[in-house]
This record gives C-alpha cells, structure tokens and sequence, in this order.
C-alpha cells in the first residue's frame, strides 16, 4: 500500500516547502524535507505506535487482573471460542480486503477501491455485532464490567479495540463518500493511513485474541 | 433523567466568599477584555491572525502566553499555601481543610499541566521549524487543534473555581481516595476531564514534533548538525509520544471506575489501586523530562550564544540526552519505594535512577565547560542559565539522595522531597523558560525585552527561591510531612515563617517581570531589533528577520560545513545577501478547525463533568462535522507570489543595511 503515487499539484517547486510532492527527498538531512507521502505516513506511524503503548497499558492491566475475580466467572466460564474464532476471521479477512483496495487505488480503479472499502467496512461491522452480542450476552448473565475488576478490564480492553474498529468505520464512510464525490486527489494520504490503520487493529486483535481469550480460557 | 444532570444553582459556591469573589473578578476581565477586543474593533485581527492561525510562532507564542497566565494562577495558590502554614501553628489559620486540600491539588496540576507544558512546548513549537530551516511544522492544522485542546483543559480547571468544586485528591489522583466512594463530588471529574482532553493535544504536538525533526530539516541539516536544542525537543517529543498515552488510558481506567462502576482501583471488586499508583508514575517519572530536557536545549542554547564559543562537547551532549530520555523511562518505580516492592526492586530502581545523575553530570560540564575561556556576557538569559547550574546541582545532589531508597524511607512524603522536586523543576523548567522567553522574545516580537528589569527578576526569583526551599528542605529533614492543612510542632513554626516570605520575595519578581514587558513594550522603538540577530547567535533562526515572515526563510538555508551553528549562521547569511532568486512559496491556509474542535471539547467535558449525556453527544457529534467539514475542503494551502516574498526579504535586508550604517557611524564619532 505504500506505493500509491503522490498527486501531481503542478506548483513550483519550493524545495523547502511544508508538503513537498516531489519523491526524491528522503528527510534524512541531505536532501531537505521529505515529500508530503512520507510525512504524512511517517506521522500516523508514531500516531499508532503511540496507540500501541495505550493498548499496552490496557493490557497490562488485564493481565494484573485476569485473576480478580471477586468469585464471580472467570475466563473459561464466559469466552465462546467459535465466536472468537469468527470474528478473528472477519477482521483477518477484512484485513485483506483492506490491502485490495490499496491495490486497486494504485490502479486508480473507482469501482474497485469502492467495492473492497465497502467489503471492509461490512466485515468490520460483522465483528462489531459479533463482539456487541458478546457482550449483551455477558452483560445479561450478570457478569458485567461492574461484577469484578477481571471483567472491568476484560470490557475496557476488548470494548478499546471495539471503539478504535468502530471509529475506524466512521472514518471509512466518511473516505468513501469524498472518494466518490470528489475522486481521489484529495485523499490518497488518507487512504494510505486508513490502511496502516486497519492492519495495526487486526495485529492489536491477534493480541487480544492470544491473552485475552486463549489464555483466559486456558485459567 | 434531568437536563441538566449534576449541574444545579448549588454548584455555585455562594455560601464560601473567597472562590466567589475570585471567580467574579476573573469574570469581569474577561469579559472587560472581550468587550475592549470587540469595541475596539481588534477582533477580526484576532481571529484571522491568531485564533485561526496554523503559524506555528503565533502558535507557539500562543502557548506561552496561556503557560504564563495559568503560571500566575498557580503562583496565587502557592501564596496561599504558603500563607496558611505560616498561620497555622496551633490554629486553624484562614483556609478551611477542604479549601486548602483543592488549592494543593490544583497547584500542582496547574503549575505541571497549564504552566510548565504550555511553555516548553510553547519554546519547542516557536524555535525548532526556526532552527532547522522549516516553514512551519509537519501538520500545521493538527498543531493548532493541540494548543486549542490544551486551552480547552486549562478553562474546565479554571471552570471548576466557580462552579462546582476541583479536586482534593492532590495532583495526581491517587485512588482509593480518588474513587466516587471517597470523593463523591465532580471535583475528580474536573481533574479527570481536563487532563483527558488537554493530554490528546500533547499527544498530538508530539507527534507534529517528533515527524517535522525526523522529516522536515533543511537540505543538509544532518542529525549531528541539529542545533542541541533541537535535539532535546526531539528527545522530550519522543517521551511525550511514549508516555502520555499511559496517562491517557489511566485517566480513562478511572473514569471508567468513577461513571460506570467499573472496578480497576476500587477497594472491592478485586480493584488493584498499587496499579494505578504503577501506571501513573510509568507516565509521570517521563514527564519531568519532558518538561527539563528542552529547558536543557535552552542553557545549551544561550550558554554558548553569551560565551562567544560553540557548545562544548556537543556529541556528548547529544549521547547524554538520548540516554536521560531512555533512563527517564525505566525508573518510575522510585516515587513509592515505600510501598513493600521488597529490597532488590528498590535496589534495582535506586541504582537506576542514581545513573540519571551521572548523565546529567555530563551535561552540567559541558555547560561549565563551555564557559571556560569564552567571552561571557551577563545578559539576562545567561543570568538564568548561570542561576540554573548552581540551584539545579543542589536539587540534582538531593535527588540522589532521594533515589537511595534506606533515605527515601525516611524523606518520602516530606517536604524534603516538595523541596526537591520544586528545586529542579522552578530551577530547571522555570529558569530555562525564563531564559527561553528573553532569549527569543526579540525574534518573536522585533524589540528586546528591558535588561534592568530583568536583571531585578532574576535576582528576587533566586533570594525567593533560596528563601522558599532551604526552610522546606530543613521541615522535611525535621520531619514535616507534606500538604499539612494546620500542625503543633512549634520547631517548625520560623521554618514556615521563612518560606512564606520567600514567596514573597517571589511575588516581587513576578512584578518585575510584568514591568519588564510593559515597559519594554512601551520603549520598544529604542530597542528594536533591525538586525534578526540581535545576540550574535549561533544557530539558523538568527539569520531571518525579527519577527520572521509567516514563511520564515525568504531563501533557502542549504546548510554545509562541519561547524554546526556559527558557520551555518554565516552561510545562511550570505546566501540571503547574494541576491537570491525568488520563488513562490505556498503556505498552509489558516482555518478555524483547532478552535471549533477546542470549543466542542470544552462542551463536552463540560457536559461529562456534570453528566449532561445529551449534551456531550451533542459536543461529540459536533466534533465530528467539524473532522468531515475539515476533511471536506478543496483548497488547503494558499501562495505567496515571489513578488510578495522579494518585497518582505528586501524591506529587511534595508533594515539591516540602515542598521549596520548606524553602527559604523557611532563608531566612527565615539
């Protein structure tokens, strides 16, 4: 996905300007500012590692509390691995789609950057119905957020990666809307960060998926 | 559900005089000001220029004006304090317990989060496109939403002054004390809410930071030719980068206690508080250096400007920054060594943070170092930078006595250690700012600030400084233990006594420095900088105009050579005066986007604090037209004709030239 060309502005070059369009700086020094493309990527890069160490801290507070139970259900009592092992596929695959339309905005194909943006946002919201009937279900047998610290920190870190999906659908009918109102000059940037984005979730949900469910099973 | 949530007539103090008054008279000038800024037909300019702005020297100066103003309302709840104890030796003195425990609270958050951030980043935001050749940072936009959202927490803390109550749960929110069991009015949510939306716009400034240093430097400006201020913003930026996200999910493991019944800190439940006590200080021991490592930059900056010499071992300094930027990260378990992590943690932890000394030692020779053999000139910046070395090793020497945990035992919760930690912050953060502040005030604005007056500042600080914090260093070692609302033991009585008229002394020198700014405003035809060099300095913000044009660089600095600042000076001075060609040059538009995005924040903490649901869906939604309307636009960046730039550079270059004629023409009489 990092190949998607830079728009042609057609200014003069002001190798010195704030966004630079042109390829050939790297930003290393010799050369002068970076182009607008490595910037941009560069910036929402740090964004996400940034996301990262609060991902961390969620789940090192899960892992302080995968114990306090309070009495009430533990792990074992309350995961449903098939429906785990669904909504890991939905991202997975919604992952996937994801890199497709990179592929086809390299191609500059509208109909097929409409059509995998579209697959992923579907799928991302299969996995959002899963994980809220997962946690109605939950919420319904009385083993709530409220019920103890384990499951306080269980909703937080999984409801986290939940709202991070969920915004990220926002964000994406918002690119699909200008995608197909205004093309795709203005937000190719944006497409290439929705990208690292999407595929940054799926890595955090392996993770949630590794200590959260299948260890959590596992107590 | 009631519209209103919380919020009734109730939440207004009425019946506790002192907040009430307070709060009525900072009302009226606001709202004095506001009137003067609309009758007097200033606020277009305001908005067009400044509020709107994505310059990031309005920006930057923007900054340091809302550090400096929060600056002097901390300031206020110091006298208090100071006051109070000083009176409360077998008596109740004039603050009740639940007063004095707010005005704590909202000291220390004031003075770290609305005070000394502001102003660094202020620095940072202002100098480094300056210094490495830039026209503005990385994400101009998402740099003014940060300032906006940073001024957006400091209104809620101020908010909570009138309506409602602030925290009383000290500055940082320990639970179980902080938890709706123990604290069960909106005085934590205040906290809470403001920390919460103010920590995202440091976030983001420092991830501008981090990406404009990494990706933006001039053509030829290599790491090791970075100006040393450059590089410990970028070390503080990375810090900000790794660690504010730690006190952001905190802050919302709390909240999420404090809503929603979750059980993180809670005593029942199974809640775990040590754990927030762990992840609170993995974001909190950063933070310190965040807010002294760019101060450092500032002394290495204006120590070398006032010796005439460059920067002595600079490659070390480099390496010692990069190293206190690693360090700082691995030693939060210190600030509660007394909490039975058992003896070969806290060993651990001791010898990790003693190493923080050695690397800083490093640093202070340098400093010294760099001295020795130049041609030193005592202008105000360097008094600070000077003042700074000699209070900073004693603050330095007790925190290494600090970090030895058999010693901490006995000082933790001490006003030894309120000692300490004032010591290096008001002697490192403070000091650098003030020294950052005089030092680019003339780049920012065109005139010098008043040397006299600045001169008297910087002494009456030091005799308050050392008028404050010896006796607070002799109570701890006697035994007082911090945030003490009244006590009996009468051996501490003439220590209070002393520190009180110590923040006396510091209250002059707050005066001072308003003079200094009002008369250097009013004189500032006399001291007037033609030059854009007004120090002879050592690093590339020098060679432009004073103020700078809004694209900073009318040619492009290409920077060569080994020698890091002087020779780039000169080089880019001479570029300027061969008599470039001129091209266009397309800045980013300004736009309204950070401000509407404060506002919506505003209204939504606002409305979370008094649990309004409606009302902060509204201010969520709000802010997320804002985000499609933002993303909607057509045109982003506007040009300036290469006309336009030619007419800017040679107006200054005729002032330079008037200038130096000036000068050879007194030299010639004298």
């Amino acid at each position: 996905m990092t190949t998607i060309e830079a728009p042609a502005l057609g200014r003069p070059a002001d190798p010195y300007k704030v966004h630079r369009t042109e390829m050939l700086a790297t930003g290393h020094g010799d050369a002068g500012p970076a182009s607008t493309r490595v910037v941009v990527a560069f910036g929402f890069w740090i964004f996400l590692l940034s996301d990262i160490v609060m991902f961390s801290a969620f789940f090192a507070a899960h892992a302080v509390l995968q114990n306090a139970t309070d009495g009430g259900p533990a792990g074992r009592d309350l995961f449903d691995p098939t429906r785990v092992a669904i909504q890991t596929g939905v991202l997975l695959l919604s992952s996937f789609t994801c890199g497709v339309s990179a592929v086809a905005t390299n191609a500059r194909s509208h109909v097929w950057t409409q059509a995998a943006l579209l697959a992923t946002g579907l799928l991302g919201a299969v996995f959002l119905l899963l994980e809220a009937h997962e946690f109605a279900g939950m919420i319904a047998s009385g083993a709530g957020p409220q019920r103890s610290a384990f499951l306080s920190s269980f909703f937080a870190l999984v409801g986290l990666h939940g709202a991070h999906v969920g915004v990220g659908l926002l964000w994406l009918g918002t690119m699909m809307a200008q995608l197909f109102v205004k093309g795709f000059t203005p937000i190719l940037y944006r497409l290439i960060c929705f990208n690292l984005y999407w595929h940054v979730l799926d890595i955090i949900w392996v993770a949630i998926f590794t200590v959260v469910y299948l260890i959590g099973e596992g107590r | 559900m009631k519209l209103f949530g919380a919020l009734s007539w109730d939440a207004i103090p009425w019946n506790s005089p002192l907040p009430l008054i307070a709060g009525a008279v900072v009302i009226a000038i606001c709202i004095a000001i506001a009137a003067w800024v609309v009758l007097a037909g200033h606020l277009p300019y305001l908005w067009r220029e400044w509020i709107t702005s994505v310059d990031h020297k309005r920006i930057g100066v923007m900054y340091i004006l809302l550090g400096l103003v929060m600056m002097l309302r901390g300031f206020a709840d110091a006298v208090l304090m100071r006051s109070q104890q000083a009176m409360a030796y077998r008596a109740p003195g004039y603050l009740p317990p639940e007063h004095f425990d707010q005005i704590f609270s909202s000291h220390g958050t004031i003075m770290i989060f609305f005070g000394a951030m502001p102003l660094t980043i202020g620095l940072m935001n202002f100098v480094i496109p300056l210094q490495l050749g830039m026209r503005d940072v990385a994400f101009p936009t998402w740099n003014s939403t940060g300032f906006w959202l940073t001024a957006t927490g400091a209104l809620l803390v101020n908010i909570s002054l009138v309506v409602g109550v602030f925290s009383r749960a000290g500055w940082l929110p320990y639970p179980p004390l902080s938890e709706l069991e123990f604290s069960p009015d909106v005085g934590v949510d205040y906290y809470l809410w403001a920390l919460l939306i103010s920590g995202i716009g440091t976030l983001v400034t420092g991830i501008n930071l981090v990406t404009t240093i990494l990706k933006m430097r001039a053509p030829g400006m290599g790491y090791l030719k970075m100006p040393m201020f450059c590089w410990t913003a970028l070390a503080s930026s990375l810090l900000i980068v790794a660690a504010f996200p730690i006190l952001t999910a905190t802050l919302a493991m709390l909240a999420l206690d404090r809503y929603l019944g979750f059980h993180f800190f809670t005593t029942a439940g199974g809640g775990n508080m040590m754990m927030f006590i762990n992840l609170i200080w993995a974001w909190g021991h950063p933070e310190v250096y965040i807010l002294v490592l760019p101060a450092f930059g500032v002394f290495s900056e204006v120590i070398s400007t006032f010796s005439g010499k460059p920067l002595f071992g600079y490659r070390s300094m480099v390496l010692a920054t990069l190293g206190i930027c690693i360090i700082s990260y691995l030693v939060w378990l210190h600030h509660f060594f007394t909490m039975g992590a058992g003896g070969t943690v806290n060993a651990a932890f001791g010898i990790a943070t003693s190493v923080i000394a050695v690397v800083t030692g490093v640093k202070v020779f340098n400093w010294v170092l760099t001295m020795y053999g130049g041609r030193i000139r005592f202008a105000t910046p360097m008094l600070w930078s000077i003042g700074f070395i000699v209070t900073f090793v004693i603050g330095g020497m007790t925190g290494v006595l600090l970090a030895v945990p058999p010693a901490d035992f006995l000082l933790h919760n001490s006003l030894f250690l309120v000692a300490h930690f004032h010591n290096t912050i008001i002697g490192g953060v403070v000091f650098g700012v003030f020294a950052g502040v005089a030092y680019w005030f003339p780049k920012a604005f065109g005139f010098r600030l008043h040397e006299g007056w600045g001169v008297a500042a910087f002494w009456f600080t030091l005799a308050g400084f050392c008028a404050v914090f010896i006796p607070l260093y002799m109570l701890g070692l006697l035994g007082m233990p911090r945030r003490m609302q009244h006590y009996d033991m009468e051996m501490w009585r003439p220590w209070t006594q002393a520190a009180m008229i110590g923040v006396y002394l510091f209250a002059i020198a707050l005066i001072c420095q308003i003079v200094q700014l009002v008369v250097s405003i009013r004189r500032r035809d006399s001291l007037r900088d033609d030059t854009g060099d007004p120090w002879n300095g050592r690093s590339l913000e020098w060679a432009t105009s004073s103020p700078p044009p809004s694209f900073n660089f009318a040619a492009e600095p290409n920077v060569r050579g080994e020698e890091p600042y002087w020779e780039i000076k000169r080089r880019a001075i001479e570029t300027q005066q061969n008599d470039a060609r001129y091209e266009a040059i397309a800045m980013p538009r300004n736009n309204a986007t950070g401000f509407v995005t404060g506002f919506f924040a505003t209204v939504t903490g606002f409305a979370m604090v008094w649990r309004i649901w409606w009302l902060a869906a509204l201010g969520l939604a709000a802010a997320y037209a804002v985000f499609v309307w933002y993303a909607w636009r057509d045109i982003s960046e506007e040009e300036i004709s290469a006309e336009e730039v030619e007419r800017i550079d040679h107006a200054h270059r005729e002032r330079r030239a008037d200038w130096l004629a000036r000068q050879s023409q007194t030299r010639e009489t004298t």
